[in-house]
């Protein structure tokens, strides 16, 4: 996934010369997805910054209050805690607060994720508490055909948007389309169609999902899957027509339950699609605790196929109400 | 320089009295007495520089030549103030005059303000970026993290920190260690403490930080020394359940007031009579009142409003 991205970057500095980024080690680039982009766009435009994630996602407002169209790289998803204040208090306000005066084209970027014992402080994925802030969208992609689609959009978008990557899937490979392939934000995908069950996965739960779902194909269950991509504003329409196909949902998101897009996506599905469902829905997500160290422990936590059938493969056998 | 101090004053004037008449939705910090500072500063800036401001933002606003009008409207919550009512007293801004905006978050206007002298330094064309921020915030890290990345980047920032001798209802020496002038230095960023109340001195510091951002020489730190007349927010005495401070305390002050000092110095150097005085003080005083009367009966904005700024 992380060549996809690198592509995004090129192609959109390249495209469009306000385009600024800046970040720790962006220039060395611990995961690859800035690499090359400081020899090839100058120390001017591509900056490495100090650790301070404060300043720097204040400074991401700043410029682009001024005219930039600034890619602000936090590193670790973690970081955002840090940087929080400038996200939550000034690049999702200052449009509303200024009667729209203010646009902020900026991209917030960040790898997150369990599976790779990167342990507590390094491994959350906080696309759920960002999505609750309401003027930002929140963008995390499943695949790397996506993840340029819906970077190259979230750089030419004019609100902020928050980009996740997920840290487990940054090595995979797989179709990256060409450079004029934008996918829209707020567009949810069917990464699998099928009849009987929808499930809904977002980011690095997509992989489990698609395996679970090819598993539970060869026992006769078929399982259409969901992609949301954009979190937030969710594509609640392709969600709902899918849930009103098969008439059961399953939701697996990487996120703890409390306060998970798991749990808003059932929300929404008990509400707006009640007359749909044939069954309770299903919510799997990571354990209320923080990501433990441990490969074994680490495992045990966090959403894989395994669980993901077995959940499905529970709900089947239950009688519809 | 004297009438824009004479503006902030009887604007903030009226506001204290809108306010204690019950007509104003919410909470207001007044500038009273540091008129110097905003005014000392804005003197030397153009539309095309920008400033971040604070809760206690009215002064720089106005000072930035923000519109009278549009503020009181603003303040009042309707659709015709200067953010259609969508962000009140603490949150006056006009981009089309590099106000990025007054911010109720306590150093929450720093980071904007590094990220705008970022952006002016690409831009290349000699433009600066002035955060103004309290004593208060001074104990927030991000001061720390832009006297950093401005000195490292050179980046055409002034730091005005504005020590009103309060942190909300904490007196500074209580919560604020050593002196907050000292600490450019160890950032090598050219630092300065000026009698915030005298606005010759305040001009004069302001020329030379800005002179030295306009020439790509980088960020400079000015503390300015003042006090605030008001409380921290109008209608405190009112939850408040003991004084943090003495009204001996505050007449004593009176001695120091910027407007004061400024009418006195203009008179003794004969610039001004003292008739000529009291006639600039009667003007603007109508005109504010004017524009403020003007505001009373604006339209409230309509609900409807809020779609277009939705993220979707």
């Amino acid at each position: 996934m992380i060549h996809a991205i690198n592509d995004a970057l090129f192609e959109e500095m390249e495209r469009d010369e306000r385009v600024i980024l800046f970040g720790e080690d962006v220039g060395t680039s611990i995961f690859g997805d800035t690499r090359g982009l400081q020899q090839k766009f100058g120390r001017e435009r591509v900056r490495d910054t100090p650790i301070s994630e404060t300043v720097m996602a204040g400074m991401a407002v700043g410029a682009a209050a001024a005219g930039y169209r600034v890619i602000c790289h936090l590193m670790y998803a973690n970081f955002i805690y840090t940087a929080f204040d400038a996200i939550a208090n000034q690049a999702t306000k200052l449009r509303l607060m200024t009667n729209g005066q203010i646009r902020l084209p900026i991209v917030f970027m960040a790898v997150g994720g369990g599976g790779r014992s990167n342990s507590a402080q390094h491994s959350d994925y906080p696309h759920a508490a960002l999505a609750s802030l309401g003027g930002l969208y929140v963008v995390t992609p499943g695949n790397s055909g996506d993840a340029k689609g819906l970077l190259k959009s979230a750089i030419r978008c004019d609100d902020p948007v928050v980009f996740l990557q997920p840290a487990s899937r940054g090595g995979e490979m797989g179709d990256v389309p060409d450079a004029e392939t934008l996918i829209p934000l707020g567009k949810a995908s069917v990464t699998k169609e099928g009849a009987d069950v929808t499930l809904v996965a977002i980011a690095a739960m997509q992989r489990p999902a698609l395996r679970a779902a090819a598993e539970l194909a060869e026992e006769g269950i078929d399982v259409e899957v969901v992609d949301p991509r954009t979190v937030f504003p969710l594509d609640r329409a392709t969600i709902l027509d899918s849930l009103k196909k098969t008439g059961r949902l399953v939701v697996v998101d990487e996120a703890r339950q409390a306060g998970s897009m798991a749990n808003q996506i059932a929300a929404i599905a008990a509400g707006e699609g009640f007359r749909h469902l044939r069954a309770r829905v299903t919510c799997i997500t990571t354990r209320d605790l923080p990501i433990a160290y441990s490969p074994p422990l680490e495992t045990a936590m966090i959403p894989d196929a395994a669980r993901i059938a077995d959940g499905i493969r529970t709900l089947m056998k239950e009688r519809a109400a | 320089m004297f009438r824009r101090m004479m503006l902030i004053r009887k604007a903030e004037e009226r506001l204290a009295s809108d306010f204690k008449a019950g007509e104003l939705p919410g909470s207001v910090h007044l500038y009273i007495g540091q008129e110097a500072v905003a005014v000392g500063i804005c003197a030397h800036l153009a539309a095309s520089d920008y400033i971040t401001s604070t809760h206690r933002g009215h002064g720089h606003y106005l000072a930035k030549d923000g519109d009278l009008f549009a503020m009181f409207a603003e303040v009042r919550g309707r659709s015709s103030g200067i953010c259609g009512g969508m962000g009140g007293s603490m949150h006056v801004a006009d981009m089309s005059k590099g106000i990025i905006g007054a911010n109720g978050i306590v150093g929450g206007g720093i980071g904007l303000a590094a990220g705008a002298a970022l952006a002016a330094q690409l831009d290349g064309n000699g433009a600066v970026a002035v955060a103004f921020f309290g004593d208060g915030a001074s104990a927030q890290g991000v001061v720390s993290e832009a006297l950093n990345i401005s000195a490292l980047w050179k980046l055409p920032l002034i730091l005005v920190c504005e020590n009103n001798g309060y942190s909300e209802f904490s007196p500074t020496k209580a919560v604020i260690s050593g002196n907050i002038a000292d600490r450019g230095a160890a950032y090598g960023v050219p630092s300065v403490a000026v009698d915030g109340n005298d606005i010759a001195a305040m001009w004069q510091a302001a020329h030379e930080a800005i002179d030295r951002a306009r020439s790509g020489d980088g960020p400079t730190l000015i503390e300015a020394r003042t006090y605030r007349f008001h409380g921290h927010v109008e209608g405190e005495a009112g939850f408040l359940k003991s004084k943090y401070r003495t009204d001996e305390e505050v007449d004593e002050r009176r001695d120091a007031d910027p407007i004061k000092r400024f009418a006195a110095e203009l008179v003794s150097r004969k610039v001004l009579d003292e008739a000529e005085i009291e006639e600039i003080s009667r003007e603007i005083g109508a005109s504010v009142d004017d524009a403020a009367d003007r505001a009373v009966n604006e339209p409230w904005p309509d609900v409807s409003s809020l779609e277009s700024l939705e993220v979707r």
